[in-house]
């Protein structure tokens, strides 16, 4: 069969124009490796299309002013109340645009999958280690669009300047002014004067419709071209390695899988939309600094800062007493700054960490699974522990009002697991990692259990064993040895260059603990001599060493 | 002298002896009424045997946590001056009398004695201690007559930082809480606000007003049973569960999508 | 467990092929049969059974038939649901968002059976590059770079180079300097923080008197001797600035009764009236409203950070991260009896900021009560 003309037509009038035909020869049968968590970054990108896409149905209406108006719309509890045009503008799109409290609701919910999406993506990319070289640039990238995604988050969420939004744009400034230094600057600076004044809303629009989507959309595209030209992690498994990528091919599979992917993601987005209701603003009512609700909470990304406002205790220091300056209100600047801090700081540095207590400078493109490198998979779940228990408890005062438990005992419990959590996470995490691995090559070793029992000639039931299938035994044994930076000390007693001194010594102890094979794959004995003949008493039953 | 050679009705005495009553009761009760003796008022409105029965009531019921006289006692304060308003609030809406000894008694069902009879006795006799609030008349509390809007803006100035935008309820220290208003009526709502219930503060006449309550009666009646147009309204209490809901229902159909779209069946070698 | 403890055998018939993981196959509709080997023209294409294809593909065309219908049923609904009260909104988003999921979940399972179901199965390899590019063409790269800069003169012209970088650096400063007058406040930046210390509270009206509280949401003014409930509180604002967001931001109070013999010793008494205490409404952790109170233990709870004041003692912290008290207001009475303010704040109100210094202990040291 041949191109018919519709497409053949155009293609024809690019390709003199462009050289199309070349970059279609290259890529239409890229191949794409295949597997479900593989996907999960796609939930963000297409969320992202989503915000887009709503988000500019949203800006034909809404209007971001401060100035008072009185409402004089078909809601009837607000009749004749005083707020601002920005929340008007956001109380008619809801009640007086067909499909606009649909458009306000997918733009929320795809808000929320938006981070969400990136957040299961990071993690999947962190525990395969598929940010390792040559990908570090782009988990870079990664780390600042997860960022900008929160500020796109916060900047958007506080535009309809209502009562919950604006609990969390005071909060924000707090922590502005409790700056060292700069404090009352950025304050100023940012709302224009004192707080709230007339132009923060004005302001947030601009950065949220035009500036960090504008940022968001270049990284983003830097982030595709990267993993384009770079190629796709794979899973160890059969026919794979380091040198290949086995899949299927961009044309026309997997452009067909995505799209369907992107559909789902539009269609789930949609569904949340029409049956979960979603910042019912006109329930909160307008913004006014002096009144405030019970269960005030900002969007899910922000849980972790609200709780660690609320662990933290109280503490303030006067640098200088009572001379106007060198106020250090801790009990601001720990929470909002700390766990923010370590958490983007760990992630962004990670990689390059890595590197430095393995010494490993070669191109990864085989992802690990979790339990193969159990520090790192360990170090992953203790950081999940210490986001989730300051996650947690930023809703301390729901958990304490539903389930009866008392307000300040959540506090207390909160502050003992914020760093005792993590602790027994990384332990536990690191036992349960080394029980697969043995669980794995006891498979490899001693087959899979078929559930057939077989009784022998002497009246002995045993159950058949049979090797593992070929793609899974495939799977298994693509583990790798990770790498350790050799530290023995030479003829002189000099360890070798980059290992000396206290942090060379620290290194070198990392570097032993994180690195090598914990468990050997293969328990390096045959089966002839460990198993004796039928008939004879064998007490070695076991399948694990 | 002239006789009176006229018959009288053998009950004529009885008359002139009750109409002498009436006239005599009607004018104390004249004289009296800028009196704030409730008790009073109970028994000129003939209502004597309601505080005597509410006083054999309450030593039946109440006194052994708030004294015989409703002096107070260790496990309860005293009630001279809370106002029949109060007994109403917490005996109707089952809090009072309380049977487990806890950071707040919560709403639950009446006890088997208590009817609205009962009740007004048991009231009655307290606000003879001591006077108090009163319990407030239908009208006052008919959510009909009164303004939301206005209503609205005073529940967001005074009451949403305990009992939340919607009435869904919020934590107090120390495992007290304000309840949700679900099920409150506008008479206990009025009420509440008047009496100032365990932790709640007084909200009384002369600062809130009575119009003014009946405002935010209608905002909470109205708001409560309003429709959520978004759909399911996740008990309105804002980004907690909202946030709950994208993961366990949007990420966790979008990984099943996921694992659907890329599942392989085995092939066997 | 037991253990046959002999070499693994070979599976014989009656063994099925059991693998780790995977559930038992079933005769689903949705899995795709036995592969056919490949067609010959493609290695590592597997071709589906035509049969099954067939049946497949009218299950992807039911799926698309659903989406036209759907979206079709979208535009409809649009026509024919009005909006413009709550129940008319609520009958109009799920007549529209339900057509809308059912479309786009439609065209997703569609594509979704067609790729599974009728598309070949991919085992396609492609070999990877180093992504580091070869030693001659890094060197190229090197030696064109290395004569390129020669070509320029700057590694020969120090005078050049350095203007050059002279040029540069304020020009990369100007979009800054431009932002300059975000704080709108034609005030040299040094004077922000005197801002943040007083309040409208420190004003008087047109007519020189002291500002009158009043409640929020009504505007009225209180009568201390209406304001009589032990345990009563009020949201309160300074009279004539009711919607004046900026001075509410600082000045708006909760305003306590007690008992007389419960005020301890915190609270200064010369601010207080027959009882009545003001206290700032603004937390001085990061600027909520603290403006919860529980009658009986009084204390005042602010529900961003739960930090807790003891209103009976000063409102000093208690529980939870605020750091610094709540600072008192000083009221009296009118000659009407309408409760008015004394003077402004003593310390600033709100959350701490760098300039502050320990005001409470300024205030302490020049005989004042904080």
């Amino acid at each position: 069969m041949t191109v018919p003309k519709a497409i053949a037509g155009p293609s024809n009038f690019i390709d003199e124009r462009i050289g199309a035909g070349n970059f279609m020869k290259r890529n239409l049968r890229k191949v794409f490796p295949d597997h479900w968590s593989f996907l999960l970054g796609e939930i963000a990108l297409y969320s992202f299309i989503i915000l887009l896409l709503t988000g500019t149905f949203l800006t034909f209406w809404f209007k971001p002013g401060m100035e008072h108006v009185i409402y004089n719309g078909p809601f009837d509890p607000l009749k004749g109340v005083v707020m601002s045009e920005a929340y008007a503008s956001a109380l008619e799109i809801s009640f007086e645009v067909r499909g606009g409290l649909l458009m306000r609701q997918m733009h929320h919910w795809s808000a929320l999958l938006f981070v969400a999406g990136m957040m299961v993506h990071m993690l999947r990319v962190f525990f395969t280690g598929a940010y390792r070289k040559p990908r570090e640039l782009n988990w870079l990238i990664g780390v600042g669009l997860l960022t900008l995604a929160l500020a796109a988050g916060l900047t958007g969420y506080s535009l309809p300047d209502d009562l919950l939004s604006g609990a969390g744009l005071r909060i924000t400034q707090g922590v502005a002014i409790s700056l060292p230094l700069v404090g009352t600057y950025i304050s100023f600076f940012l709302f224009g004067g004192e707080y709230p004044g007339e132009d923060v809303i004005a302001r947030f629009y601009s950065l949220h419709i035009l500036l960090i989507p504008g940022i968001l959309l270049a990284l983003i595209s830097a982030h595709m071209v990267l993993m384009w030209v770079q190629k796709h992690t794979q899973m160890p498994g059969k026919g794979r390695n380091n040198h290949n990528v086995v899949g299927a091919p961009f044309y026309p599979a997997f452009m067909l899988k995505a799209g369907a992917y992107f559909m789902f993601t539009f269609a789930v987005v949609a569904g949340l939309a029409t049956f979960f209701q979603i910042n019912p603003i006109w329930a909160f009512g307008p913004y006014t600094p002096a009144d405030i609700s019970a269960g005030s909470q900002p969007d899910f990304y922000m849980g972790f800062l609200e709780g660690a406002l609320r662990l933290m205790p109280s503490w303030e220091i006067n640098l200088f007493g009572t001379a106007e300056a060198g106020t250090l209100p801790l009990s601001v600047i720990i929470p909002a700054l700390v766990p923010m801090g370590i958490v983007m700081t760990g992630l962004a540095l990670y990689p390059f960490l890595e590197q430095w207590i393995t010494g490993d400078r070669r191109e990864h493109h085989i992802a690990d699974r979790p339990r193969n490198n159990p520090h790192r998979t360990s170090i992953g779940m203790a950081a999940i522990t210490f986001y989730g228990v300051l996650w947690l408890l930023g809703a301390n005062d729901e958990l304490a009002a539903n389930f009866h438990i008392s307000l300040n005992m959540t506090t207390y419990i909160g502050r003992v697991m914020v760093f005792a959590g993590p602790v027994l996470a990384y332990m536990i995490t690191y036992r349960i990692c080394l029980g697969l691995q043995r669980s794995d090559a006891a498979v490899l070793s001693h087959g899979v259990e078929s559930g057939v029992i077989k009784r022998l000639a002497h009246g002995e039931f045993i159950e058949v064993h049979t090797p593992p299938d070929e793609d899974i035994e495939a799977h298994m044994r693509g583990k790798e040895s990770i790498p350790e930076i050799p530290a023995a000390e030479d003829a002189d007693g000099i360890p070798p260059k980059g290992m000396r001194g206290p942090i060379g010594k620290l290194r070198a102890k990392m570097s032993q603990t994180y690195g090598g094979e914990k468990i050997p794959l293969d328990e390096g004995h045959g089966h002839g001599d460990e198993h004796p003949a039928i008939g004879e008493g064998d007490d070695d039953r076991s399948l694990t060493h | 002298m002239t006789r009176i050679t006229a018959r009288r009705h053998p009950l004529a005495r009885y008359a002139v002896l009750l109409l002498a009553l009436l006239l005599v009761g009607g004018a104390y009760t004249l004289i009296s009424a800028q009196s704030s003796r409730p008790a009073d008022a109970a028994i000129a409105s003939g209502k004597v045997d309601d505080v005597a029965e509410g006083k054999s009531l309450f030593q039946a019921h109440c006194s052994s946590c708030h004294g015989l006289n409703a002096e107070g006692a260790s496990t309860g304060p005293a009630l001279v001056g809370v106002g029949a308003a109060a007994v109403d609030f917490q005996v109707s809406s089952g809090r009072m009398p309380a049977t487990n000894p806890g950071a707040q008694a919560p709403r639950k069902p009446t006890a088997p004695w208590v009817t609205d009879e009962t009740t007004k006795q048991l009231a009655a006799y307290v606000q003879s201690l001591g006077g108090g609030p009163t319990i407030p008349g239908k009208e006052q509390v008919d959510p009909a007559l009164g303004d939301v809007a206005k209503g609205g803006e005073l529940f967001r100035a005074n009451c949403i930082q305990c009992h939340n935008w919607t009435g869904a309820g919020g934590a107090l220290t120390k495992g007290k809480y304000a309840p949700n208003l679900n099920e409150a009526s506008p008479t206990q709502i009025y009420e509440a606000m008047a009496t100032g219930p365990q932790a709640m503060p007084v909200f009384n006449d002369s600062v809130v007003s009575p119009e003014a309550k009946r405002n935010m009666i209608a905002y909470v009646t109205t708001v409560r049973d309003q429709k959520d147009p978004g759909g399911f309204g996740l008990g309105r209490i804002g980004p907690v569960t909202e946030g709950l809901a994208a993961w366990l229902v949007g990420i966790v159909a979008l990984a099943l999508a996921a694992i659907w779209i890329t599942a392989k069946k085995r092939q066997k070698s | 467990m037991t253990d046959n403890g002999h070499e693994i055998e070979q599976p014989d018939d009656r063994v099925p092929k059991r693998v780790i993981g995977t559930p038992d196959s079933g005769a689903s509709m949705l899995e795709a049969s036995q592969p056919q080997v490949d067609d010959g023209d493609v290695p590592g294409v597997y071709l589906p059974d035509e049969a099954k294809a067939n049946k497949a593909e009218k299950i992807v065309a039911l799926c698309f038939t659903i989406t036209f219908v759907a979206a079709i049923a979208f535009i409809v609904n649009y026509v024919v649901f009005q909006v413009g009260d709550i129940n008319s909104t609520a009958v109009s988003n799920v007549a529209l968002g339900a057509p809308l999921t059912v479309a786009l979940l439609g065209l997703a399972v569609g594509i979704v059976v067609w790729v599974r179901q009728i598309m070949p199965k991919y085992n396609l390899v492609q070999e990877r590059h180093a992504m580091v590019s070869d030693p001659e063409t890094r060197e190229y790269v090197e030696e064109t770079f290395l004569r390129g800069a020669k070509e320029s003169g700057i590694p020969k012209r120090p005078l050049l180079r350095r203007t050059l970088l002279l040029a540069s650096a304020p020009l990369g400063l100007l979009p800054i300097v431009l932002l300059r007058d975000l704080d709108n406040a034609k005030m040299p930046a040094s004077k922000f923080q005197q801002e943040l210390r007083h309040t409208v509270w420190g004003r008087k009206t047109k007519e020189g008197k002291p500002l009158k509280l009043v409640v929020e949401g009504t505007g009225q003014p209180i009568r201390a001797a209406d304001f009589n409930s032990p345990g009563g509180i009020l949201s309160v604002v300074p009279e004539g600035y009711e919607h004046d967001l900026n001075a509410l931001a600082k000045a708006v109070l909760i305003l306590i009764k007690f008992r007389p013999e419960e005020i301890k010793s915190g609270t200064n008494l010369n601010w207080t009236h027959d009882g009545i205490v003001a206290y700032s409404k603004i937390c001085t952790h990061v600027g909520c409203p603290a403006a919860l109170y529980e009658q009986t233990t009084h204390h005042i709870l602010c529900p961003c950070h739960q930090s807790t004041f003891d209103a009976a003692d000063g409102a000093k912290v208690i529980f939870g991260p605020a750091a610094r008290p709540l600072p008192q207001l000083p009221i009296g009475v009118d000659d009407q009896g309408f409760l008015i303010a004394k003077g402004d704040f003593a310390v600033p109100v709100g959350p701490s900021f760098w300039e502050r210094g320990d005001a409470e202990a300024k205030v302490r040291s020049t005989g004042g009560h904080a």
